[in-house]
């Protein structure tokens, strides 16, 4: 058919698989039986209304969730078909970055910023630093801007920069999975289309799953989308996984279609 | 809403209701006459404190000179002789205290603030502890310094016979200081954004690393000054080194030897001899100094606030 | 319902839909009544008018775009306004058919040839009463109602057949005629073509209820050439 051909060509290899993933705050059941694959170098958003466990999910990937002590877990998340609950917690996290909704560069600078990671993971050499450090912030466009600034604080520079200044220092540590929480909430709107563009080409390298409120921005900027909705006792689960494509212009689901064309609630 | 009201009701009283523009007058009124309230509260505050200030200088500058500052007290009825010995108490024991408290302090606070969270996962006991614990800062905090002058005259100088001594003094300050600098710390430590650990962490850093690679460097500014103000107390703290360190006014040789800080040499001067002008000329330098010493404290946190906005 | 500025505007642009129809739906019929009375003042009137539904079709297709960029519908609302944007298209169309009738109607003039009136009248009533039906069903958005309707395009088919047969016989027996006759036949080649666009706007109907692009009925002869 003429459609398909207009569509890109998906990647198969799956990344990331939730089975029966379930996550507990104390007694509160915050994420109810998630079944979810999500391929390799792709861009899979998360969408749902507050509240719903979306981010929870999101930190379950790199067990970010885990600083709460009350969290306890069934289930498994597997990466490349290993249980991450059962590796090494900061080896995860070297493999699966992560950005935050709001910019959250160290008082620190812009060099010291993104070699933050490789240090900690034992990287002394200065050469393979600089290296490692342009790299990132080419990957995350902002090597050009900062260039001749690289001892400046990271603090300096604009809410926009900033986000992709904490992008780069996620990928100095070389993840292969990057998970996005909101990362574009505070920026303005040029900023935002920025980093969108930039997830665009992150994802040729990385697999990406980001959490977004803005339904335009999930459209825009991701593969597949995961409809998140919360049970009557709160609990968070997921109603439609499935392409971008799909999802905004011919949901499955009722639950779907009133949340994506706004009449939720 | 009052749905009972008919609209010709709602309307009568709504014309009875001053307007917003009638009201202005009255309103602009008392906000300046609340404006000149506290400003005149604020003028008598200050005037106070320069009066205090600027008569314990006046009165006492006549009495410093070079010879005061370099020479020893003599003693005697008349408060012969300078301050020198006194000063120097005053550093040692300062440096002493910080020594013990500022190590003690410091990792405490970072031990509530960074790490008893994840006691909720240990047993009851392990909780309750910390739970004391905490409470016992609070407590501390609150608790008079010659409380901690007793505490310290029974335990160290009598129990533990370590006399009045720059020790027993020490060991008295560093526990009148410790809640400041824990509270102090943990205030630098809980103004350090949570997105920085979290960043941290997600990195794949320990949390070692983490603690030491971006909590302690950002909120270092902090506890330098929580540490700077126990220094402060130390310093124009009486009371508690009345009971601990004794009163000589020798210059001390070790550890074990009796001392007179400056507050405690004003203290002397003041109620033991007729030289009241060298008591003033005394307090005159520990304002001097406590003014230096929150300028320091001024310019630390503003180094912090620079540090934290990135300009 | 958090979106009501977006319901309501929907619901005008619907009843402008709604009233595109019927000014379609009168322009047809009025043109094929000036061949019963051979108005040609009526005709004129039919041809000029429609120059009004081209207007309107515009104002339409402006309102849904200011409302696609405005307020950023996704699944069926998205579905809707695009079809909407097709519709108004079709509906466009289907008026130049009529003024292509009356056009031919000039042409014909006063020339004797018969013009088989009760079987266009036939064929466009069928036309107008599926465009009727067919737009309720795309308004209402009841996918039922709209697949039952493309079938009904076979009557104008048969219509056509036999129009056409007649009056190729005709020119046949008298090729004086032949330029006339062929005025007849377009003239029911348009009134097939109008039946014919309501399956489109059948098909998005369906679309808009299940998401699914598909082809409906029997249009024999999409490529038909028009008549305007």
């Amino acid at each position: 058919m003429v459609i398909t051909s207009l569509e890109e060509k998906k990647p198969n290899k799956s990344k990331i698989i939730a089975r029966n993933f379930d996550l507990f705050y104390g007694d509160f059941q915050a994420l109810k039986d998630i079944n979810v694959t999500m391929p390799q170098n792709s861009i899979t958003a998360i969408i749902g209304p507050s509240g719903c466990g979306k981010s929870t999910f999101l930190r379950s990937i790199n067990r970010m969730n885990e600083l709460i002590p009350s969290v306890k877990t069934s289930g498994e998340i597997l990466m490349d078909g290993e249980d991450i609950y059962t590796q090494d917690v900061v080896e995860l996290r070297k493999t699966v970055g992560m950005v935050f909704q709001r910019p959250n560069p160290f008082p620190k600078s812009i060099f010291d910023n993104v070699a933050y990671g490789p240090r900690a993971h034992g990287l002394k050499n200065k050469n393979i630093l600089e290296e490692l450090v342009e790299k990132s912030l080419t990957d995350a466009a902002l090597w050009d801007e900062v260039k001749d600034d690289l001892h400046k604080s990271g603090l300096a520079l604009s809410g926009g920069q900033q986000q992709r200044l904490c992008i780069a220092r996620a990928l100095a540590v070389e993840p292969q999975v990057i998970l996005m929480d909101e990362p574009a909430s505070a920026l303005d709107p040029i900023a935002t289309l920025k980093i969108e563009e930039l997830i665009q080409n992150l994802k040729k390298e990385y697999t990406i799953v980001i959490v977004t409120h803005n339904m335009q921005q999930a459209a825009r900027a991701s593969d597949y989308t995961m409809v998140f909705n919360m049970y009557p006792d709160r609990s968070g689960y997921i109603v439609e996984y499935g392409e971008t494509s799909q999802i905004f212009t011919n949901p499955r689901e009722k639950t779907t279609e009133d949340y994506i064309s706004g009449r939720f609630g | 809403m009052n749905t009972s009201l008919t609209n010709e009701k709602r309307f009568a009283l709504r014309k009875k209701q001053p307007t917003p523009k009638q009201n202005l007058k009255r309103r602009k009124l008392s906000q300046k006459i609340a404006f000149g309230f506290f400003w005149l509260m604020g003028l008598i505050a200050i005037a106070v404190l320069f009066w205090i200030v600027g008569y314990v200088l006046a009165k006492g500058a006549s009495s410093i000179n070079l010879e005061f500052l370099t020479t020893r007290p003599a003693g005697g009825f008349d408060g012969e002789g300078g301050i020198s010995t006194t000063i120097v108490t005053t550093i040692y024991l300062v440096l002493f205290t910080i020594v013990i408290a500022a190590p003690l302090g410091v990792g405490a606070g970072i031990y509530f603030v960074e790490y008893a969270n994840e006691a909720q996962n240990h047993n009851k006991f392990v909780r309750w502890l910390i739970k004391t614990a905490r409470t016992g800062v609070e407590i501390l905090a609150g608790v008079p310094s010659i409380i901690f002058g007793l505490f310290g005259f029974a335990v160290f100088v009598s129990y533990m016979k370590l006399g009045f001594s720059l020790l027993s003094a020490g060991l008295s300050g560093a526990c009148m200081v410790l809640p400041v600098i824990i509270r102090t710390t943990e205030e630098a430590l809980l103004a350090v954004p949570d997105s920085y650990r979290q960043a941290s962490l997600g990195l794949g850093a320990t949390k070692w690393q983490t603690v030491t690679g971006v909590i302690l460097p950002t909120a270092l500014p902090g506890i330098v000054t929580g540490i700077v103000l126990s220094v402060g107390r130390i310093i124009s703290e009486t009371a508690v080194f009345w009971v601990t360190l004794g009163g000589s006014y020798r210059l001390p040789q070790n550890l074990m030897s009796s001392g007179r800080t400056l507050a405690l040499h004003v203290y002397m001067l003041a109620t033991e001899t007729r030289a009241f002008d060298k008591a003033l000329g005394t307090s005159a330098i520990l304002i001097i100094i406590i003014i230096l010493l929150n300028l320091a404290i001024n310019i630390t946190s503003r180094r912090f606030q620079k540090r934290l906005s990135g300009k | 319902m958090p979106r009501e500025t977006l319901d309501t505007k929907l619901s005008q642009i619907k009843d402008e839909i709604y009233l595109l129809g019927s000014m379609v739906e009168q322009s047809v019929l009025d043109s094929v009544d000036t061949l019963r009375t051979r108005d040609m003042k009526e005709a004129k009137r039919v041809y000029d008018e429609d120059n009004i539904i081209n207007e309107k079709r515009y104002a339409l297709e402006n309102a849904i775009i200011i409302l696609l960029a405005t307020q950023q519908p996704f699944a069926r609302d998205l579905r809707l306004l695009s079809a909407m944007l097709l519709v108004v298209n079709e509906l466009e169309r289907m008026a130049d058919y009529a003024k292509g009738i009356a056009k031919i109607n000039f042409k014909i003039g006063d020339s004797n040839i018969a013009i088989p009136v009760r079987d266009f009248q036939k064929m466009a009533e069928q036309g107008v009463s599926m465009l009727h039906r067919g737009l309720s069903a795309f308004i209402e958005q009841n996918p039922n109602q709209a697949a039952a309707i493309p079938q009904e395009d076979t009557i104008v088919d048969d219509l056509y057949n036999k129009i056409y047969r007649a009056t190729i016989e005709q020119a046949i027996a008298n090729p004086e005629i032949i330029d006339q006759a062929n005025n007849i036949l377009w003239i029911a080649h348009n009134l097939e073509r109008f039946a014919d666009r309501v399956t489109n706007i059948c098909e998005r109907t369906i679309f808009i209820t299940t998401g699914e692009l598909m082809e409906m009925g029997s249009s024999d002869d999409e490529n038909g050439i028009e008549f305007e």
